[in-house]
This record gives structure tokens, C-alpha cells and sequence, in this order.
């Protein structure tokens, strides 16, 4: 769709303008269905551009639903005279330019098509696992959704520079909540559910197997006993892990953060510029990687939005910190080797630095090992509360499902299992990181940042990890 | 580009196109938005943004399905735009299932509001935020220009809402993690307003450089700023007030209305759409009462009904949105006086701004959240130093109720800042609140 698009913007551009063009068709697609009862259909499609004018070691950007000539034309001037106002204004170390002439394309692979499933087809098992997750009077909650965006973009500059990514993404949920007296318990299959794929997507991650385990696993939370409080070795799982991962490890290492850009909403960073390649951020276990071609995941690309060519990076190796989350235009203004990360929402927000595919690297220790090395601990899984200091230091994480080990041994399920610590010596108590075996593939839908304001998918892999010495304890007032 | 009239001519296309039994419902957002995005008192990302969005609903019996689209304002290619997404809607219906919970509004009720106001030019702009953070650090966003919300169906009803407004929101820093946070916010911008909110907030900037205060986890008397507040009120927004939560037991007010506890009886909590800026209609074509009474003396009081958990439970629809949460909250003051604060606190910590907040125990109303920005150590009612970030873990019934020492005869008008997709219209009204023993625990 982007053919008139290529010629409407090298018609648009002026000779001696240093710009860019980026574009974006993005469909999405939701079906739902909650006690039974579908919700309606939606569709929805959008499309527009952001024009990027460099001027005078400033930049402005523009961005618009209307990808005519003359569209792009108005988008321009108005980019450029943000730039011009902006001259010699820019934060200290902006770089000349950010421009790139990388060339290149990027697809999804979908083995089954999900425009190949009909939405009767999708409406129908939407309603078959309803019936399935209502295994009992005291389910008063339940429901299931399947949704699917596919994202078409273009990367045009003016130093020749053009990028094609197309990318669909899979997104299935599913919930029982159970009540009895004054406990309410929620179970679901976790929001950490996101792949790249087609409708195959939804067998790889057991969406359709799931249903009766989620109900009975309500049941027995709210039948089951608190949380104790203590201090004690903690396994927790791979769904859960991911939001660990993402909370404590990646945002602290966002360049921008530590640039300071997002001081006023999202936060700073404990991390300083000058940890990197030295700081013992874990133990030997810990290694994290910047992973773009890790198949099937969320946020895997051959490109950033920026137009940086996407490849793997350690970002902390051996448990020492090596680089930041940093975009070429963060890297340049913090004199740092960084990542192809410049990543924006939509069409109609500018790119900012971002997680991606960033993984915790499978260990050799089979699940039933780790268990077997706690004498008295927990484990934990699919987050529930999530809550972490503006530094990124101090963190709260609560969980919907505990699972008490006894003697290397897991024992009885308990309800309201929270935990919290801070990240600058909680992946120091990292002594166990799962194989392949748990080593699961997931990431988050919404993860928020920027100003303005921007959500947007990422993923995150990792196997089940066992860390020693965590402040554990559960609900009640 | 006049979004007024764009929105009549694609609301008249929508209904030419709507057949047969069909009824359709359009919902209409459009924006014109410079955004400018500041760090260490320089431009970091300057903008603007032009976004038209249309979302149709088709409705044939029972059947309804949904379809959006972006718009471009380019007549010819609107309308082809308004065509392929009535064509989607209707080809969805053919696979939708009847769904017994539809509810739209049957009965026209037309609505208008429209404010044009005089805002800064991008100049302008930039001349201030860069004056104001001369020989300081300033980070933060000036979002500016206007935003347009229309609701129309083929019966005949038209809703439109309209206003010109900025939003400037920024942090005066010091070092580290300790900042002043301050924003200017509203219709009709001027100097000298911009240039008083500025020098208040800087004025605070040199208590921060004092040594900062690491309290040890345990109970303090605590006086929680409007701002602070709003992250509590913002938190709970989430599910606490919805019809849909409370038939589910799934509030965390489930004590509440189980009549096993209540907040203070000087707590009173409500929508107020009448002196809120959003929208006076919703989605589905239902109009909102002036105001909602949530929490009355202490006590829940009604929730927000959505026309979704109307069908589903037989209440009656209060106009609220689909996801059934506040957008003009507005809590009662009381009887402390601003100016008194400290004297009463005596001993403490004054929470200028709350982050992070989420469940600890759902259930039992118990949350957790960070102190932010500039907190501050108080003794004998002065503040001694700026506190070093702490977490909080505690039940609404007791910060609220229970502890709750008193409210602030003076509330601030809060205007949301969020920019996740569009401009936010949320605004909260509050005072701040004084409360005997708020517990820290990391």
C-alpha cells in the first residue's frame, strides 16, 4: 500500500531538506467473550505518518493522517518550523543527525494465516472455553479474548535510506474469578501471552488446554491459606519472571532514563553511566540479552525505527553490566555503545528508547533441581500487582498463584503471595536459572513510557529462576 | 482544518450509508496538538500531531459490531475511508452472535460544547519553558492545542464537545532522584500565572539540597499533598467504582459493601461532570448526570454503570464510560487549613507526590506505593529534609478512615496530563489529607 506513499513524499521533499518518513498501517482485530456472552466484534484500522525534519543541528516532526503530497507537504513545513524554532536549543550532545540509508524488509512468519480462521470460527472457541471455565457455582467471573494486530511500516530518509516491516502479533487472554465469603480469587493465563505468529500462536502457548485448569486453580486459592511472612528462597516462574525482567533490569538500563528524559513521568534510573562494564548488576548466573531475532517473539525486527540494523547484544554478561538500552541518538548524547532500541507506538509518536526482545538466558538447572535445593521457600507465578520505585530500585511484586516448598518438595497452595526487594542486590541472590525446558517465551502488551505518552509491546524469554533470601509475606489488613 | 464541521458532514455520510433495520453509532475524536518535550531546560523532541479517528457501530436486531478508521479531512478519500468501514462493520455482523447486553441510547438527546481559547505560540512556548528553567534543570512536556470528541447515530442525535487547552508539566531537579514537581494547566494561558506556579516551585528547590532523611520502615503521622491523593484516587478509579466490579466481587471496596468497614465519615467522593472538562455524553449516546455520589460520609454510595452492566444486571446506566472509571472525581474538603498543615503533621512525612501504586491484599482495600519528587522529613512542624524515596503498604480503611486526622478546607483542580493515544479530558478535584499513622515498610 505504500508504493503512492514513496512517490508522494520523493515529490514532497525539497532538495536540501534532511528528512524522514515514517509510516504505518496498523490493523487490529478483538474478539471477547465474558460469562458467556460474546462482546462485539471490533476492527479497527489506522494509518498515518510522521515526518522528521534535522535543521540546524534541531528537529521538529509532524505527524498526520493525510499521506497525500499535499498532506506530506503541510506535515513538513510544520516539521520544519518546529526545527527552526528549536535551533540551538537541543539537549547537549544531539547528534548532527540520525539518519540512516539501511535498506532492508522484515516478516512475521505466520504458519497459519489468522485471517484463515473465520470469525465465526473465533467467536466459537471463545464460547467453548467459557463453557469450560465455569466449573462451579462459586466462578461469579470468567471469560476469554483472542487479539491480533498486524503492523505494516515504511522507513523513508532523504540519505536513501528505506525500511518494510510487516509484523502481526497474537495476543490471547483468559480469566476465572472465584468467590466465597470475603475472598475473592482471580486466575488467569497471564498477560504475559504475546507472540509474533498467526492463529498457531494460540496452540504453541496451550489456550485452548487451559480453561479447566485456570478455573480449578481459582477454586483451590480461595479455599487456600495466606501467604506466610519471612525471609526465604523464592522459584519464580517464567510468566512472572518476565515481569521481573522488564520492571528491574529493563528500565533501569534505558539510556533515556539515565539521560534523564523521563524524569518527570516514568522515572530515572539507579544505573549511572559509569556501571557499565564494570557493575556486578547479579550473580555469575545472570545473562541478559537484546535479542531482535528470537523467533516467535513480540517485538522481534531487522530494524528500529530509526533504521538501525537490529542485532544481539549482551546487555549484561556473566552478572556484569555491559550496555544500555540505548538508541543511536541516545548513545551519541551519552558517548555509550547502545542497541538498535528507538522504538515509537504508533505513527503519530516520535521513537524513544525502548525495550524490545530482551531476555534472561536459560541456565542448565532442570525445574524439579531447583525445587530440590530449597529446604523452605516459594514458588510463584503469572504476576498480579506489580509496583516499583521512580529509580527503579525498590520493588513490590504481587502474584496470583503460591506455591509453598517444603524439603525440596512443593507442597501446599497459598493465596496472595507478594514479594519485594530492590534490584540493585536482589540479582546478586540469583543461585538457580532454569534450562530450555522452562525457558518460556512471552513479553507485555502495554508497557508505558514517554511523553507524550506511549505503550507498546515488547517481549522477554526466560526459564524459571531461584533466587535466595527474599522478603516473602502475603494479604489480610 | 474546522473539525466541527467535519465531523457533521462524516456523521451525515455514516447515516446515508446506514440500511435497512440498521442503526449506527459514530464516535468522532479528533486532536491538533503541539507537544513539546523538554530535559535540562533544552528542547529534547518538538511536534505536532493532526489525528482524526472514527469508530462506527452497526446495530440489526441483537447483532452489533464494530469498525474504526482514520480520517485525513480529504472529502474524496473520507468517504471512501466512511464506506470501507461500514462495509467491515456490516460484514462482522453477518458472524456476530445476538448479545443480549446491547444498550445504546434510543432517545436523541443533542448536545454541543464548544471553547475556542487563545494559547501560546510554539515560540511562545518554547521563550517560556526556556526562561523558566534559566540556571536550573527542567524536564518535562507542554502539550498544547485542541481536541474534539463527536457522538452521532442515525436516529438523529448529535453530540460535540470541543475546547482549545494546554497542559505544561514539569519537574524543577536538584540531583539525583529529588525534584519539585509543578504544572500549569487550563484554557487561556497566561505569563504571569505560568511565571507565580514557576517561582513557587523553585522556591522549594533549596531545601533539597539539605541532606535527605532515611526513615526506618515502621508507622508515621503523614500528610498526603492533592497530588498525592489524585495517585490514590487514580489507582482505585481502576475497578474500585464500576457496577461491574462490585457484582463480581472483585472492588476493593468489597469491605465496604459487605458493611464490614467504611472510610471516615468526612469522605465524601463523586463524579462530577458538571465541573469536570470532559465530555457530558459517552459512546453509546447516553448523556451524564451532573453528578454521581460514589462515597457519601464514608460509605459507597452508587457505582458507575455502564450501558453494558446495565443490560447485564438490570441497573440503570448512568452514562458511565465502558470501562466504568471516574473522569471527574471530586472529593469534599474538610476542615484543616492549608496553612496549618505542617503545625498539625509535627512530626512526620509530607508526601508531595505518591507513584506506583497497585494491590498488596485487593480484598482487604490494602495498597502499596512509592513516595516521589519532594517528599519531605518534617519535625515539630518544620520540615527538616527531603526524604529519601519510601514504600508505603497500607488499607484504604485506615489511610482514609480510621487514621484519617482530617482533610484540607482548600482542594486543587487537577487536570490529567496522560497523552496515551489522545489528550486526556480527566481532571479530579481534592483536598490533601492528614492521616495519624500511615505505615512504610521498605
Amino acid at each position: 500500500m505504500f508504493d503512492a506513499l514513496e512517490r508522494a513524499f520523493t515529490r514532497a521533499v525539497p532538495v536540501g531538506i534532511d528528512c524522514s518518513l515514517r509510516a504505518e498501517r496498523s490493523i487490529s482485530e478483538s474478539y471477547s467473550a465474558r460469562r458467556g456472552v460474546p462482546a462485539p466484534p471490533r476492527r479497527s484500522t489506522s494509518v498515518g505518518a510522521m515526518i522528521t525534519v534535522e535543521h540546524g543541528g534541531a528537529i521538529g516532526y509532524a505527524a498526520t493522517t493525510d499521506l497525500s503530497e499535499q498532506g506530506l507537504r503541510r506535515a513538513l513545513t510544520d516539521a520544519l518550523d518546529w526545527a527552526k524554532a528549536s535551533t540551538g536549543r537541543m539537549v547537549p550532545g544531539y547528534p548532527a543527525s540520525a539518519l540512516t540509508g539501511e535498506k532492508g524488509t522484515f516478516d512475521t512468519l505466520e504458519r497459519e494465516p489468522w485471517t484463515a480462521v473465520s470469525p465465526s470460527d473465533k467467536i466459537e472457541l471463545l464460547l467453548d472455553l467459557s463453557r469450560r471455565l465455569k466449573v462451579d457455582d462459586r466462578i461469579n467471573d470468567w471469560g476469554a479474548s483472542i487479539a491480533h494486530a498486524q503492523t505494516e511500516s515504511l522507513l523513508l530518509t532523504t540519505k536513501g535510506g528505506g525500511v518494510h516491516q510487516n509484523i502481526c502479533v497474537v495476543m490471547p487472554a483468559m480469566f476465572a474469578t472465584a468467590s466465597s465469603g470475603a475472598q475473592t480469587q482471580r486466575r488467569s493465563f497471564g498477560d504475559s501471552k504475546i507472540r509474533q505468529g498467526g492463529f498457531e500462536v494460540l496452540d504453541d502457548m496451550g489456550f485452548s488446554t487451559a480453561p479447566e485448569r485456570i478455573a480449578h486453580e481459582a477454586l483451590m486459592l480461595i479455599e487456600a491459606q495466606e501467604c506466610p511472612s519471612d525471609r526465604m528462597d523464592i522459584i519464580i516462574g517464567p510468566d512472572q519472571m518476565v515481569l521481573q525482567i522488564h520492571e528491574s533490569i529493563g528500565h533501569p538500563l534505558e539510556l533515556d532514563r539515565i539521560l534523564g528524559d523521563e524524569r518527570n513521568y516514568a522515572g530515572t534510573s539507579f544505573v549511572t553511566p559509569e556501571m557499565f562494564g564494570t557493575y556486578r548488576y547479579g550473580s555469575n548466573l545472570l545473562n541478559i540479552s537484546f535479542d531482535p531475532a528470537e523467533a516467535g517473539e513480540a517485538t522481534s525486527y531487522a530494524f528500529d525505527d530509526e533504521g538501525r540494523r537490529a542485532r544481539k547484544e549482551y546487555l549484561i554478561k556473566d552478572g556484569v553490566l555491559a550496555r544500555p538500552l540505548g538508541s543511536a541518538t541516545s548513545q551519541h548524547r551519552a558517548n555509550l555503545d547502545g542497541v538498535a532500541n528507538a522504538r515509537a507506538c504508533a505513527w503519530n509518536r516520535p521513537a524513544i528508547d525502548r525495550m524490545a526482545n530482551l531476555n534472561l538466558e536459560p541456565g542448565n538447572s532442570k525445574f524439579d533441581d531447583l525445587v530440590a535445593q530449597v529446604e523452605r521457600g516459594i514458588y510463584v507465578e503469572t504476576n498480579f500487582s506489580w509496583s516499583i520505585d521512580d529509580s527503579r530500585n525498590k520493588f513490590q511484586f504481587g502474584c496470583e498463584w503460591g506455591q509453598m516448598i517444603e524439603d525440596g518438595h512443593l507442597t501446599r497452595v497459598v493465596r496472595n503471595p507478594n514479594y519485594r526487594g530492590i534490584s540493585s542486590n536482589f540479582w546478586r541472590s540469583l543461585k538457580g536459572v532454569g534450562d530450555r525446558d522452562s525457558y518460556f517465551v512471552g513479553g507485555a502488551s502495554q508497557c508505558g513510557k514517554g511523553e507524550p505518552n506511549q505503550a507498546v509491546r515488547v517481549g522477554h524469554a526466560t526459564p524459571a529462576c531461584l533466587f535466595a533470601d527474599v522478603d516473602v509475606f502475603g494479604g489480610a489488613a | 482544518m474546522n473539525f466541527h464541521r467535519h465531523f457533521q458532514d462524516i456523521a451525515d455520510r455514516v447515516t446515508a450509508l446506514t440500511h435497512g433495520e440498521e442503526i449506527s453509532l459514530s464516535n468522532y475524536y479528533a486532536e491538533q496538538s503541539d507537544f513539546l518535550r523538554f530535559n535540562r531546560s533544552a528542547v529534547r523532541q518538538p511536534g505536532s500531531v493532526t489525528d482524526i479517528e472514527l469508530t462506527v457501530d452497526l446495530v440489526k436486531g441483537r447483532k452489533r459490531a464494530s469498525a474504526a478508521t482514520r480520517l485525513t479531512g480529504d472529502r474524496a478519500e473520507d468517504e471512501a475511508r466512511v464506506a470501507a468501514i461500514v462495509a467491515d462493520a456490516r460484514q462482522a455482523l453477518g458472524a456476530a452472535p445476538d448479545d443480549p447486553f446491547l444498550l445504546f441510547n434510543s432517545s436523541p438527546q443533542s448536545s454541543e460544547h464548544i471553547a475556542e481559547n487563545d494559547l501560546p505560540t510554539r515560540a511562545a512556548a518554547i521563550d517560556a519553558i526556556t526562561r523558566a528553567g534559566t540556571g536550573r534543570d527542567m524536564v518535562g512536556i507542554y502539550a498544547a492545542g485542541r481536541t474534539a470528541y463527536g457522538f452521532a447515530n442515525s436516529l438523529g442525535q448529535r453530540n460535540w464537545h470541543s475546547a482549545d487547552s494546554f497542559n505544561l508539566d514539569w519537574c524543577f531537579y536538584h540531583s539525583a532522584d529529588k525534584a519539585v514537581k509543578a504544572n500549569y494547566a487550563g484554557f487561556e494561558w497566561r505569563d504571569g500565572e505560568f511565571e507565580r506556579i514557576a517561582a513557587d516551585a523553585a522556591n522549594t528547590l533549596p531545601v533539597l539540597s539539605r541532606t535527605p532523611k532515611t526513615v526506618p520502615p515502621g508507622s508515621y503521622r503523614a500528610y498526603l499533598t492533592p497530588a498525592a491523593l489524585a495517585e490514590v484516587w487514580g489507582w482505585l478509579g481502576w475497578g474500585a467504582f464500576g457496577l461491574q466490579t462490585h457484582k463480581t466481587r472483585s472492588t476493593p471496596f468489597l469491605r465496604s459493601i459487605d458493611g464490614a468497614d467504611e472510610l471516615a465519615k468526612n469522605v465524601s467522593l463523586g463524579e462530577n461532570i458538571a465541573a469536570g472538562v470532559a465530555p457530558a455524553f459517552q459512546s453509546d449516546g447516553f448523556l451524564r448526570p451532573d453528578r454521581i455520589s460514589l462515597i457519601g460520609h464514608g460509605a459507597y454510595d452508587q457505582c458507575l454503570v455502564s450501558p453494558r452492566s446495565s443490560a447485564e444486571y438490570g441497573v440503570a446506566t448512568n452514562g458511565a464510560n465502558e470501562a466504568e472509571q471516574p473522569q471527574s472525581l471530586d472529593m469534599a474538603g474538610g476542615e484543616l487549613k492549608r496553612g496549618d498543615v505542617l503545625r498539625e503533621l509535627g512530626t512526620g512525612v509530607y508526601v508531595s507526590n505518591l507513584w506506583y501504586l497497585n494491590y498488596s491484599d485487593r480484598n482487604n482495600g490494602r495498597l502499596t506505593g512509592l513516595t516521589r519528587f519532594a517528599s519531605m522529613w518534617v519535625e515539630n512542624g518544620e520540615i527538616v529534609a527531603p526524604l529519601n524515596v519510601m514504600r508505603f503498604d497500607d488499607t484504604i480503611y485506615r489511610m482514609l478512615g480510621s487514621e484519617l486526622l482530617g482533610l484540607t478546607s482548600e482542594r486543587e483542580m487537577i487536570l490529567d496530563t496522560g497523552t496515551y493515544g489522545r489528550r486526556s479530558v480527566d481532571s479530579m478535584r481534592l483536598p490533601g489529607a492528614l492521616i495519624g499513622d500511615f505505615r512504610l515498610t521498605l
